[in-house]
């Protein structure tokens, strides 16, 4: 996708100088010298994924002299390798399941209702989407270890809820504070329950809220290596740790390498159109 | 399952339940007196729980300042932690 | 409009409570038990006491960490913070380049983490990596496996390839709350440049700008994955952050003690910067409702 995007960055320039009309485009230029710069190592990644090994260790070139899909046959049809994105799947998919269904009930009470201990509690939250994942990978081994989780996609899944589950909650909360309190309360008078109210009324509300708290969660799960590597070993390894682990042992199979690599970009590339104007909300926890 | 892995002893066992006292005891305080939040000398707006963990995060870092810096006699870093705790509480 | 006061709204954060209190205060309590204690091994502890606090703060291995850690966070927030604000003032303010503008820049925040270090690793491979390879032939003595100024520069400029966008689309989002009435009335004033931006611009983004900063911030500070990906930590011990040098110790040689009396330490300082963060940010939500409710009246 960079290599079809990349002639297109370079218009915008015109644009701009149709509209203003004066002058040289300087803000253009430093929108496609700033593009180029973030498109350019994603390039040559994607370049490495179509080149034969040969080739990429003997010549130097910008574009692939034969193009070639090798390197993804081998991927998709090595299992040591799909399994990898199999197990990613499993255990991002259902970590998103639990934190988004866990997430909602509490964001609603956050924005809706004070309670003892609500400050503290909220805060309590950020600290674990803030604390560094070295500082649990150790007790973690040990605990799932201990209740035999060890090497399995729950593990994992349960593991990414200490910063997935305080991201949702944020993010949902500041999605809810949009929505007015009226509709709850004309709602809750017309005799509805909690739950159906919840449910048929609230939920389709902030719909997109729930996409994009879905979508974050997927995502910084899908991103994270350190505990999904180190609560794994052989069944439910991540392709995070199977790409990690192959550059340590053989280190050589550069072609292979960059196209395990684009094929992880594609989840995020896929949606990335839809989630465009969420991202910045995503990322600021709400806050923006 | 069993708490082996946990490695418990003693000593670090009394302070987590030092630690859930004090915030049952705030709990309860809460009930019985609802703190009403005041702006102190660093212009936050804080209430009793927020003072408590001001207290609790400053007298963390003055014990490993002490441990640090000092080595010996941790109990007087202690005594400092309380006077400072007791200056959060009042003024903060 | 106050919210209303209902103690009953804890069953609904129940189970976020249970789930985050199994995730976080189980781990959080191992620690501190393990920082306190000698093992050798088969699951004996003895008691250590404060020894391993002592031995850490006193090593310069715990010390260089943390200086590295604090060098890299101040580095790269200089580099990102007016970098992102720049590309966010040059970014069009409507049409058809805005979305195309927001997926692009977006790319790089969507990749995986390893992926990422991959990038940069090849990338900057003088065999086979486009800006190693140019650079050499440029005749600039650049290895990143080798030197540790070309491994520090690597490291760096991948995070502000990773994050100046996070930085540059915060900004944006703030920018584009501006009415246009405000930039005529500018223009009509023959306002400069410089006092648009003073004036107008950057009182709309300072709100987001301190979210980016302080997100920008601790995320750094965590930073394990991609630089653990392209250098190892190396060469030598140069690009060894706090995370990097702590799941060394801890998984790498099993050292439980001080691995848990740094994963204290380390978590104490994530914890005052967060307490900082959520002050910062309730006390801005606080004089947004203000302002609210006095633009009402």
């Amino acid at each position: 996708m960079s290599s079809t995007s990349m002639p297109e960055t370079g218009t915008p320039s015109e644009t701009t100088l149709r509209t203003r009309g004066r002058g040289f485009p300087v803000k253009a230029l430093v929108i496609v010298v700033y593009l180029v710069f973030l498109l350019l190592p994603i390039y040559w990644l994607l370049t490495m994924a179509l080149k034969t090994n040969q080739e990429i260790l003997s010549t130097f070139n910008l574009f692939p002299d034969n193009p070639t899909l090798a390197n993804f046959t081998v991927i998709l049809t090595d299992p040591a390798w799909y399994m990898g994105y199999v197990n990613s799947t499993i255990y991002v998919v259902l970590n998103t399941l639990i934190s988004v269904t866990v997430a909602l009930p509490a964001a609603y009470a956050f924005s809706r209702y004070r309670f003892m201990g609500d400050k503290h509690l909220f805060f309590w939250l950020l600290t674990n989407r803030m604390a560094p994942p070295a500082v649990f990978a150790l007790p973690f081994f040990q605990l799932y270890s201990s209740i035999g989780l060890f090497d399995t996609s729950l593990a994992v899944a349960l593991a990414h809820c200490l910063f997935n589950v305080p991201l949702a909650v944020w993010i949902l909360e500041g999605f809810m504070g949009g929505v007015p309190r009226e509709i709850d309360e004309t709602a809750y008078i017309d005799g509805y329950s909690f739950p159906r109210f919840f449910t048929r009324i609230f939920m389709p509300l902030i719909a997109p809220g729930i996409g994009v708290a879905a979508f974050f969660c997927f995502m910084f799960s899908w991103v994270e290596l350190l505990l999904a590597r180190t609560l794994t070993s052989v069944d439910a390894k991540p392709i995070s740790a199977t790409m990690t682990r192959t550059v340590s042992a053989s280190g050589l199979d550069w072609g292979v390498l960059a196209a395990a690599g684009i094929l992880t970009i594609i989840p995020g590339a896929l949606v990335i159109y839809f989630v465009r104007n969420y991202i910045a909300k995503g990322f600021a926890l709400g806050r923006v | 399952m069993t708490l082996d892995w946990m490695a418990w002893t003693w000593p670090t066992a009394l302070f987590f339940i030092a630690i859930a006292v004090i915030l049952i005891t705030m709990t309860v305080l809460e009930v019985r007196c609802p703190t009403v939040a005041r702006v102190g000398v660093l212009g936050l707006k804080t209430t009793r729980g927020d003072r408590l963990f001001i207290s609790l995060l400053g007298s963390a870092f003055i014990h490993l300042a002490w441990l640090g810096l000092v080595g010996s006699l941790l109990w007087v870093a202690t005594l400092i932690c309380l006077v400072y705790a007791a200056c959060v509480f009042r003024w903060v | 409009m106050e919210k209303p006061l209902n103690n009953k709204a804890w069953f609904l954060v129940l189970p976020v409570f249970v789930l985050v209190a199994f995730s976080a205060l189980l781990p959080l309590m191992t620690v501190v038990n393990y920082a306190f204690q000698d093992t050798f091994g088969n699951n004996q502890f003895f008691w250590a006491g404060t020894d391993w606090f002592e031995k850490l703060l006193h090593s310069d291995r715990f010390g260089e960490a943390l200086i590295r850690q604090v060098l890299f966070s101040g580095l790269i927030l200089a580099i990102e913070v007016p970098l992102g604000i720049a590309v966010a003032l040059c970014m069009p303010r409507k049409g058809l380049w805005v979305p195309v503008c927001l997926v692009l820049m977006a790319l790089p925040l969507l990749i995986p983490w390893n992926v990422v270090g991959t990038i940069w690793q090849i990338f900057g491979r003088v065999d086979i990596g486009l800006l190693g390879h140019v650079l050499y032939s440029l005749g600039i003595d650049y290895n990143y496996t080798q030197d540790p100024l070309s491994a520090w520069i690597t490291v760096v400029v991948m995070d502000v390839w990773h994050w100046t966008s996070l930085v540059a689309l915060l900004c944006y989002a703030g920018l584009q709350s501006i009415p246009d009435a405000f930039y005529q009335a500018a223009r009509i004033d023959g306002a400069s440049r410089w006092s648009v931006f003073r004036h107008i611009q950057l009182p709309k983004m300072d709100r987001v700008l301190l979210i980016a900063v302080l997100l920008r911030f601790m995320d750094s500070f965590m930073i394990y994955t991609e630089p653990f990906v392209v250098t190892g930590g190396g060469p030598g011990n140069s690009t060894t952050f706090l995370s990097i040098d702590l799941v060394k110790l801890a998984i790498g040689q099993f050292d439980l003690g001080p691995a848990a009396a740094m994963s204290l330490i380390y978590f104490l300082i994530i914890l005052l910067m967060s307490w900082v963060f959520y002050t910062v940010m309730t006390k801005q939500d606080e004089q947004d409702q203000n302002r609210k409710t006095g633009g009402g009246e």
